[in-house]
């Protein structure tokens, strides 16, 4: 698959996102490129989770808006799956081909390709299981496979590593490195930086405003991780009406001091 | 053993009325159960209690329109209910005061209007007779009206059969990969009004809560899956109609409590002796397995 000739399957232009009109994102522009692996870093409260979740539909842009093209997968943070919902690994997994399958086309035509996903993730056997007595490694590992037979050209993961052991998470890196390799575009929230600098090749820094977004050996330097600590993680009850991305001085919104690469990532992302 | 079984089936055998009863109660007993073992998966087991009351209005306005004419109820407490479910549940989607918050408003303002519209005009006795049912006296028309009830129930069950359970696992997913999912959860409640103003009809507005919950509630201590707990508790909720309506016929009971009562006692039977985690497994300790 041709990288180049794809649409851009995320454009964010001027985007602000946050809850009762307290910005959590502000004013955000750039484009997701198509078959881009691209981490999101910043400190808590950055906005990371909330700009995944602008991206999968979840919550109204403040302002400005999110150009999508084609279908999006989105494993959220914090799921809302009730585990003790008497279902089995099986159809967890096979939650999957929704797309495919919708509300009444049977699942045992496609029974072949839950097993193969189911073992991609190494829970082969586990199909019969309810979801209640599976570890959170476990359910997570099943999260995936439902991702892989979602079969989607973009993949939103908000912390998907969180609470796993060492040997799942290179599984699942190795599982995300194989989407990337085809093409997929793939877009995960993560605060562990060696591992952002060891397998994802662009990262955008947030501290509620973009820090910096490209390359992540250009991102992730001392001088851009100090500042995204900088900024404040504390709402402000008493903040003003926000004039805008171009309202320059005392507010702080002066583009200029996002420092290198805030966004040109167009040009020099590898 | 024939002699206690004969007596037992006797009075269907015998007489019409009982035989109309047994049909009524039967087809609410595939069509209730299903629908309660939903709400007790998606832990909205006290929301058909409270749907129950948003029905009063609505049959009050119909008696008070028509008198004790099972159409006008009927139409009354469908509209009522329908208009409870839409707005609480359109609340919920649009705000970000839960659902449980938000019938608890709406169904509170339906009860007072309905206890206000019947302070206005008819006798205790009528109003007795729509709380407490009448299951004994079933004419064709209410049978009809179950049945099709019933019908409706399981046909629309079928249909939305696998985005309710995606529905009920996990809501968010379903919101990223389709949009049926409101419809859906409408529909699931509209189903849950739909069995509630049938079993009042039978039973009576506070005990056609009974044969919805209890029976789902039982199944849980007899099987695990989803697959098993919609026909078990059809299978205990038929067994509490059967055996409710012969003990009231044999012993002068009052029917309708009489058949939540008997599926009462199924539900304290299988919480005792229940194999998936029922009281009498938990004394004896079995020895854990290798792996």
């Amino acid at each position: 698959m041709s990288v180049a000739q794809q649409p851009a399957p995320i454009r964010l232009v001027g985007l602000t996102l946050g809850y009762d009109r307290h910005p959590a994102v502000h004013h955000l522009d750039g484009t997701v490129r198509s078959g881009d692996l691209l981490a999101l870093v910043g400190p808590n409260g950055a906005g990371k989770s909330t700009l995944l979740k602008g991206m999968a539909g979840e919550i109204r842009c403040l302002e400005g808006h999110i150009e999508r093209a084609g279908a999006l997968a989105y494993m959220p943070q914090a799921d809302e799956i009730d585990r003790s919902f008497p279902l089995s690994v099986m159809d967890l997994a096979g939650m999957g081909l929704w797309r495919r399958s919708g509300a009444w086309r049977s699942l045992r035509r496609n029974s072949q390709a839950i097993e193969t996903a189911l073992s991609a993730v190494g829970l082969e056997g586990f199909e019969a299981r309810p979801i209640g007595t599976l570890s959170g490694g476990q359910f997570r590992r099943a999260l995936f496979a439902r991702l892989i037979l979602q079969d989607c050209p973009v993949v939103l993961l908000d912390e998907p590593f969180t609470g796993i052991d060492a040997r799942t998470v290179d599984d699942l890196l190795a599982l995300i490195a194989a989407w990337h390799a085809e093409g997929r575009t793939v877009i995960a929230a993560l605060h562990d930086l060696a591992q952002v600098r060891a397998h994802f090749p662009s990262t955008l820094l947030l501290a509620r405003e973009p820090v910096a977004w490209g390359p992540t050996a250009r991102v992730l330097t001392q001088d851009n991780l100090a500042r995204a600590r900088n900024l404040s993680e504390a709402w402000d009850e008493g903040a003003p009406i926000c004039a805008g991305p171009q309202a320059a001085g005392a507010h702080a919104h002066d583009h200029a001091a996002h420092g290198p690469g805030a966004h040109d990532h167009h040009e020099d992302a590898a | 053993m024939i002699e206690p079984f004969a007596t037992f089936l006797a009075p269907f055998v015998e007489f019409g009325f009982m035989r109309r009863a047994l049909a009524g109660c039967l087809a609410l007993s595939v069509s209730a159960p299903p629908v309660g073992v939903f709400l007790t998966l998606r832990r909205m087991s006290l929301m058909s209690d409270a749907m129950s009351h948003a029905i009063l209005p609505g049959a009050a306005a119909g008696f008070l329109v028509a008198g004790l004419s099972l159409p006008a109820m009927t139409l009354g407490g469908l509209v009522a209910g329908l208009a409870v479910a839409l707005l609480a549940g359109a609340a919920t989607r649009a705000t970000v005061v839960r659902e449980d918050a938000n019938l608890a408003a709406f169904y509170l303002i339906s009860l007072a209007g309905g206890v206000l519209l019947v302070s206005l005009r008819g006798s205790q006795i009528d109003l007795m007779h729509f709380l407490f049912g009448s299951v004994l006296a079933l004419d064709d028309a209410a049978l009809w009206l179950l049945g099709g009830i019933s019908t409706l129930t399981l046909m629309a069950l079928a249909l939305i059969y696998r985005p309710l359970v995606m529905e009920c696992v996990d809501p968010l997913f379903l919101r990223t990969v389709s949009r049926s999912g409101g419809p859906v959860h409408l529909a699931f409640l509209a189903l849950v009004v739909v069995n509630l103003v049938g079993g009042f009809q039978a039973l009576g507005t506070l005990l056609a809560v009974g044969l919805m919950l209890l029976p789902a509630v039982a199944a849980r201590f007899w099987t695990r899956d989803l697959g098993g707990l919609i026909p078990v508790s059809m299978l205990i909720a038929a067994t509490a109609s059967v055996s409710g309506l012969s003990l009231s016929y044999h012993f002068d009971l009052p029917s309708g409590p009489a058949i939540v009562l008997a599926a009462g006692a199924l539900y304290v039977a299988s919480l005792m002796v229940g194999p998936c985690g029922g009281l009498l497994r938990r004394l004896v300790r079995t020895r854990h397995l290798e792996a």
